[in-house]
């Protein structure tokens, strides 16, 4: 309380003794006081993890047409088929389109899109498969769909090479081979890139290693983030788009079981971002290309932006486990969520409490299993 | 048309009748009429629509208690606006917006932030609007918002007294001084008012500025301090004259200029309190001098036109209550109360009130110039006044910052 009253805003003669330099330094005194722990309003709201650092209210994600909670675990396998020499063949439609996406509660964003959603759909296949995009730009700007993998350059999506921006209106087919496995991404390129990107058009392209991965529930994260007064600096932080939705909605999980997160980071405007992981360390695959770890143990990662990874790990004991930005200010900007570590018997109370459903679970579980992908 | 003028007087009815306000009233209904068409079909302007603008302002940010910041805004914007988040440090916080985080347009909205802001450190509230606009209003130094209680009263009083009221009082005991000087020498004082006046004219103008410039634009700050500035100088005047070309009395200009000084004074109070509960400035005992030495030249202005006249203590009294008693007042209001407009609407009254009394002292001037059979203008009084303005400007070094 004391260094309260000899603040850096000393007042000018106090200590002269001038009755007015007591008045000062009394009314000081009174605000200090005033600071007791005991003064503090706790949150009305108590389910709230953060105190009163949180977003107020709730974003509709029926008016939205997508929520962040199913994005984690919707893998889009394309439809299916075998091409003459035995190759599978995955064939995908995605469009383009302007929409207005509430990226936070009551803030109404004006998006691009890849059918609708934030982030894209996430294209899932196996090393080897040939991927087939039929592209359709329904918006009011050029745009591409760039891939981050190995391919010819009139694959490229980029301006100025191949078909290059596809303008509004039009169409464009994009074909290569899956390759090489990892946890990859795509997103638009035409000009000017950072409007194109910050405005929503990005999405998760994982490509499964041919024997597959050890079986584990998996969840796919986007980190992003929305310019909303258009100032070069982000006003929201999220993973899968909606700040805060994951601390509104804490993520089933059950204890002891693998868990595995492709995450990958688009965050535009901001040289890095990171992850960290409460009361637990993970194993970390860097753009997911290897099958031994790239780091051991470790509890933050960083990533710039396009950097991605996969992160392994299991839960110790049941109880609310944060994860964020190790970047407090994006932390505070929505960019944090919590993960409900439960035991097998409670997993489908805490379902219900996360507003999803068993189908769920079994995405979340079957997501690199020959079944899911033949679904 | 000239030569009709004068032969064709035309009548003048004595009553409006029934059907005259009829007829005053037909423009009326088709603007109602052209109104309502507008609403209902936006007029065929559809073309013209462009995308929304929203704008608020913030009007006033106290910090009641520890963990709460409380914002007063008002949408000054031409539509609705929403605020469905606040931020603080670029951190979401929860709050709560009475009446509610939709504002209409001229509406006004409290939010109330449960934020842990810290005493005597910088913090910056972002509001942000439905459409992601941002409008940022920064706390420089967190100071607890002084809550009405006797002691504080009695505090801001003093602090009010020690600005208004003992400044006064001394410049006002020069009186029988002042009584003994020569005429030349009393000229030289009365255009040394002039020049005091002068001065407080102008310094009030730049403070209801200051006040104007950052009300909602739909006051229209600047027109408003002007157009109340001239009323009240137009209504000084139109009072002085209704007794009827009479010359005013020396007590009644004192009267005028205590009061004028008294709505400085009251303007001084309510920027030293505002200042105070919003934290931009510490009550230190070295700017309470200032203010001391800076208005007891006031003191001096008021009582220079009743040199030749003694009115008896009664009247002092009341004068040095007039001109210094708003101090007092104005530093409660702007410690607990502060409200912008009443702010910048007393100051442009304070102008009006000056400048009225900057003509009468004038006037003074060149009566007595005139009796010493000399110009108005001349080395004495010109020192007078360059004296009068020289003093305030220097002393004005002890209050400004």
């Amino acid at each position: 309380m004391s260094d309260s009253t000899i603040s850096r805003r000393k007042f000018i003669g106090l200590g002269v003794g001038a009755t007015a330099g007591v008045v000062g330094a009394s009314l000081m005194t009174q605000a200090a006081r005033a600071q007791g722990p005991n003064d503090y309003p706790q949150g009305e709201h108590s389910g709230h993890v953060n105190g009163m650092g949180m977003l107020v209210g709730k974003v509709d994600h029926a008016r939205n047409g997508f929520d962040p909670m199913r994005l984690l675990v919707d893998w889009d396998y394309g439809m299916v088929s075998t091409l003459p020499g035995g190759q599978t063949l995955r064939e995908y439609t995605i469009s383009a389109g302007d929409q207005e996406v509430e990226i936070a509660p009551g803030i109404f964003f004006p998006a691009w899109t890849y059918n609708g959603r934030i982030p894209g759909p996430t294209i899932r296949c196996t090393e080897g498969d040939r991927i087939r995009i039929n592209f359709a730009n329904f918006g009011t700007h050029p745009h591409t769909m760039h891939f981050h993998g190995f391919h010819s350059s009139e694959m490229d999506g980029v301006p100025g090479v191949g078909r290059g921006e596809i303008n509004p209106g039009e169409s464009f087919v994009y074909e290569f081979d899956a390759d090489p496995f990892g946890c990859h991404l795509y997103h638009c390129h035409a000009a000017p890139l950072k409007r194109h990107i910050h405005k929503g058009l990005y999405g998760a392209f994982i490509i499964d290693p041919k024997a597959g991965r050890t079986p584990a529930r998996e969840f796919v994260m986007m980190m992003n983030a929305f310019d909303t007064n258009f100032d070069s600096g982000n006003e929201i932080y999220a993973v899968n788009t909606i700040g805060h939705e994951f601390a509104r909605r804490p993520i089933p999980v059950k204890v002891g079981e693998l868990i595995r997160i492709y995450l990958i980071n688009i965050v535009e405007f901001d040289p890095i971002n990171s992850f960290h992981l409460h009361g637990h360390f993970f194993d970390y695959y860097d753009t997911g290309t290897t099958l031994q770890p790239t780091l051991r143990m470790v509890d933050t990662i960083m990533q710039g932006q396009g950097q991605r990874g996969i992160l392994e790990f299991k839960f110790r004991w049941p109880g609310q486990y944060m994860f964020h930005a190790h970047i407090s200010e994006f932390t505070e900007l929505g960019w944090m969520g919590m993960f409900n570590a439960v035991a097998p018997e409670k997993f489908g109370e805490a379902l219900k409490l996360a507003e999803v459903d068993d189908e769920w679970d079994t995405k979340a579980t079957k997501g690199s299993t020959v079944e899911a992908q033949s679904l | 048309m000239s030569t009709q003028t004068t032969t064709a007087t035309p009548t003048e009815p004595k009553h409006l009748s029934g059907a005259a306000w009829a007829l005053a009233l037909v423009p009326l209904l088709l603007l109602g009429a052209m109104l309502s068409y507008l609403v209902a079909t936006g007029g065929g302007l559809t073309q013209l629509a462009s995308p929304p603008v929203e704008k608020v302002s913030v009007q006033r940010v106290s910090l009641p208690k520890a963990g709460i910041i409380s914002v007063e805004v008002v949408n000054d914007g031409p539509q609705e606006v929403t605020i469905p988040q606040v931020r603080v440090d670029d951190a979401y916080f929860m709050f709560k917006a009475e009446p509610s985080n939709t504002i209409p347009r001229l509406g006004r909205a409290v939010f109330t932030i449960n934020y842990p802001w810290v005493a005597a450190e910088s913090h910056t509230i972002s509001l942000i609007t439905s459409l992601g606009v941002t409008f940022d209003h920064q706390i420089e130094a967190a100071v607890q918002s002084p809550l009405p209680s006797l002691s504080l009263f009695a505090q801001f009083g003093l602090v009010g007294l020690y600005v208004g009221i003992v400044p006064i009082f001394l410049g006002v005991l020069w009186y029988p001084f002042m009584r003994r000087l020569s005429s030349g020498a009393m000229n030289f004082i009365l255009a040394l008012t002039v020049g005091l006046l002068v001065f407080l004219a102008l310094g009030t103008w730049l403070d209801a500025n200051e006040f104007a410039q950052d009300l909602p634009t739909f006051w229209q700050g600047i027109p408003m301090v002007i157009f109340i500035g001239l009323i009240t100088l137009g209504s000084l005047i139109a009072v002085s004259s209704v007794r009827g070309g009479r010359e005013s009395t020396p007590l009644g200009i004192s009267y005028r200029i205590a009061l004028g000084i008294g709505l400085h004074n009251l303007g001084e109070g309510l920027a030293i309190g505002a200042a105070f509960a919003t934290g931009k400035a510490a009550l230190g005992t070295f700017l309470i001098l200032g203010f001391t030495l800076h208005n007891i030249t006031e003191g001096v202005g008021i009582a220079a036109p009743i040199v030749r006249q003694n009115p008896g203590l009664k009247h002092f009294v009341l004068l040095v209550l007039l001109a210094g008693g708003p101090a007092i007042f104005g530093t409660w209001l702007g410690g607990f109360a502060f409200d912008p407009v009443l702010a910048t609407i007393f100051l442009a009254v304070g102008i009006g009130a000056i400048l009225q009394v900057v003509w009468e002292v004038g006037k003074l001037v060149a009566k007595d110039s005139a009796r010493l059979g000399k110009p108005t203008i001349n080395w004495l009084t010109l020192s007078g006044l360059g004296a009068g303005l020289a003093i305030m400007y220097l002393t004005a070094f002890l209050v400004k910052f």
